[in-house]
């Protein structure tokens, strides 16, 4: 602590250059959090996903449907605990713009299902009693400032309105919250049965299936059962573990977390590369005051500690200068819920970045502490001189 | 009948070459000196004679090519870097002839810096820098910082700088040679009372033959030999 000073002194030489260097760390660490934010959004339903949970979908692709009756036959595989289908409905609110996902579910089984969306008893009971009713996630509740009783048209560009009518209707019966962070409360559920009756095309197909296996250990050979079961079928199935479906999901739009890492990668390096030349001019102007401060009885490895405390201090301010900025606007709200169903700075992306503020101080430094401490004095005294 | 002071500073037979390319430069050839306590040395000689290199050697910043040197009890060649290190803290203080403050610390922290080696705790540093710069009549500037300082002020809070610690040996190399004749007589006048009211052991290198004249002693270098008088 009593060498703060010195340290300090060492940072406000060149305030300018200190300014700079501080600044050019606190953007890169600031893009850092909102990477990690982003990274978090468009891959975290793979984080979020149910280590028991297995997802059927059409052996050719995401889009194509299953049949109905595919759920009796599934249920009726060794190793299934539960079965419920979801079916993307594409609904569009007053203009593409206002995008939220909107599904039609079995209400019963898609709660049991997915213990993270959390519905109060009264609601619950609200839908079950209500065949246009629908809840909905809190964050696109807010997004939209409904509430329960709000009647809701969508349009249906993929399914067509429903018969005699122009577009769907859903009544909102309730608003759901997720029981983790990550939990993604931008989706909209009706019921299955009321979608069935109302529509007008492929009746009896559904979007894909999420199967509740007895245990998680078996997962692998569970998939293998039920893909067998309907192998040589027209509708071939693909069985994968949740995680899988979701980042499979996640990169159709690219490797978003490769993409993530490599701007990081790029920008840190350049960081690194500028922190460390201005660490390395920063002791090459102060090679007489060194010496100074050795001939007074500096020890050298006192020497190598205060220069990398100096490269520390300026990596660790700039660095949480930066986190904490974004932690602020992130903590602020989702810029963008139509895009990004869940925003937010997770605790491990947080830590990572402290400790890589340490890191990038610590290699920055290491060299010109290096330096600093192997500065023979009288060398350093001549050249002063 | 009154006694001799104890020698202080022992050098013997030290000699010290500097390697350039392939060639070898005799700075110092065997040489011989020895300093008593509270004396108040000049070291005079024309430039690259090798003063500042003796001066370099008897604080520990340097090491003989051959012979020894030792201050007090202390054979200062034998010690590792990192013993030199903490022998210099204890035990030598400098002055240079260019000042060498740190221009980022006000005067009272430039001082303060030898202290930081110590266990003294924030309050006993404040008390020795106080102390320190009212000895050298700087207690009013302490908060300055050195830009805003004049040569002599500046020399004034080295000479503060290199007494704080209360170290046995003041090595003091150039100490006016950067001064105009007034800011250097006061420095010099600082330094006389340093070693004659405090009984500070002092070697001073200078080319100002003014300055030795304060010294009580003075010694002339040349071709890497010592005599007590100017070579012809």
């Amino acid at each position: 602590m009593k060498f703060f000073p010195l340290v300090w002194a060492g940072l406000k030489r060149k305030k300018l250059r200190t300014v700079l260097t501080f600044l050019s760390i606190f953007v890169a660490f600031l893009l850092f959090a909102f990477l990690g934010a982003i990274k978090e959004a468009l891959g975290g339903g793979v984080s979020m996903a149910g280590l028991d949970r297995l997802i059927v979908r059409h052996k050719v692709s995401l889009i194509q449907t299953l049949p109905e009756s595919y759920k009796a036959r599934i249920q009726g595989v060794a190793g299934v605990a539960a079965v419920s289908h979801q079916t993307w409905f594409g609904g569009i609110y007053q203009d593409p713009k206002n995008f939220f996902p909107n599904m039609p579910v079995e209400p019963e089984l898609f709660l049991a299902m997915f213990p993270e969306f959390l519905v109060k008893d009264a609601e619950k009971q609200a839908w079950l009693n209500t065949r246009t009713g629908a809840i909905v996630g809190r964050t696109t509740a807010d997004r939209f400032e409904w509430k329960i009783g709000d009647r809701i048209p969508l349009q249906a560009p993929i399914w067509g309105p429903p018969a005699g009518q122009t577009q769907w209707e859903f009544e909102i019966v309730g608003i759901y919250d997720g029981a983790k962070k990550g939990t993604d409360t931008s989706q909209f559920f009706f019921r299955y049965d009321y979608f069935e009756e109302a529509r007008q095309r492929e009746k009896g197909q559904v979007g894909w299936y999420t199967v509740r296996i007895a245990n998680p250990d078996q997962a692998a050979a569970v998939a293998a059962k039920i893909d067998e079961e309907f192998a040589n079928s027209p509708y071939e199935t693909k069985t994968e573990p949740e995680g899988a479906f979701a980042q499979g999901f996640a990169q159709q739009i690219g490797d978003i977390a490769s993409i993530v890492m490599a701007v990081v990668g790029a920008v840190f390096f350049t960081i690194l590369l500028v922190a460390g030349n201005t660490m390395a001019q920063s002791v090459r102007e102060r090679t007489e005051e060194l010496g100074v401060l050795k001939a007074l009885g500096f020890s050298n490895f006192l020497v190598l500690v205060l220069v990398l405390l100096e490269s520390c201090s300026i990596a660790i301010l700039g660095g949480c200068g930066g986190l904490g900025t974004a932690w602020l606007v992130i903590s602020s709200g989702n810029p963008v819920p139509g895009l990004l169903p869940v925003f937010y700075l997770p605790a491990d992306s947080l830590v990572a970045g402290v400790l890589l503020a340490v890191a990038l101080g610590l290699v920055a430094g290491v060299l010109p502490a290096w330096q600093a401490m192997r500065l023979r004095i009288a060398e350093a005294l001549r050249r002063g001189g | 009948m009154s006694t001799a002071p104890p020698t202080l500073v022992r050098i013997h037979h030290v000699t010290k070459t500097f390697q350039r390319g392939a060639e070898e430069i005799h700075v110092l050839t065997d040489l011989e000196l020895e300093v008593r306590e509270a004396e108040f040395l000049a070291l005079m000689g024309p430039s690259g004679s090798g003063k500042s290199t003796l001066l370099n050697l008897i604080g520990g910043l340097d090491r003989p090519t051959a012979g020894t040197v030792q201050i007090g009890q202390d054979r200062v060649d034998q010690l590792s870097d990192r013993e030199l290190a903490a022998w210099r803290a204890r035990h030598i203080g400098f002055v240079f002839q260019f000042y060498n403050l740190l221009p980022a610390l006000t005067a009272e922290r430039n001082v303060e810096l030898p202290l930081l080696l110590t266990h003294l705790n924030k309050a006993g540093r404040r008390q020795h820098v106080k102390a320190a710069l009212e000895a050298v009549g700087l207690s009013n500037r302490s908060k300055h910082y050195p830009r805003t300082l004049s040569g002599g002020e500046q020399q004034r809070v080295g000479i503060a700088r290199a007494i704080v610690t209360d170290p046995t040996v003041l090595l003091c190399d150039e100490p006016t040679g950067d001064l105009d004749r007034k800011s250097g007589d006061e420095v010099l006048a600082l330094l006389q009372i340093l070693n004659q009211q405090h009984g500070k052991t002092i070697i001073m290198v200078t080319h100002d033959p003014h300055a030795s004249a304060r010294a009580s002693r003075t010694v002339y270098l040349d071709k890497g030999q010592l005599s007590d008088k100017p070579a012809e």
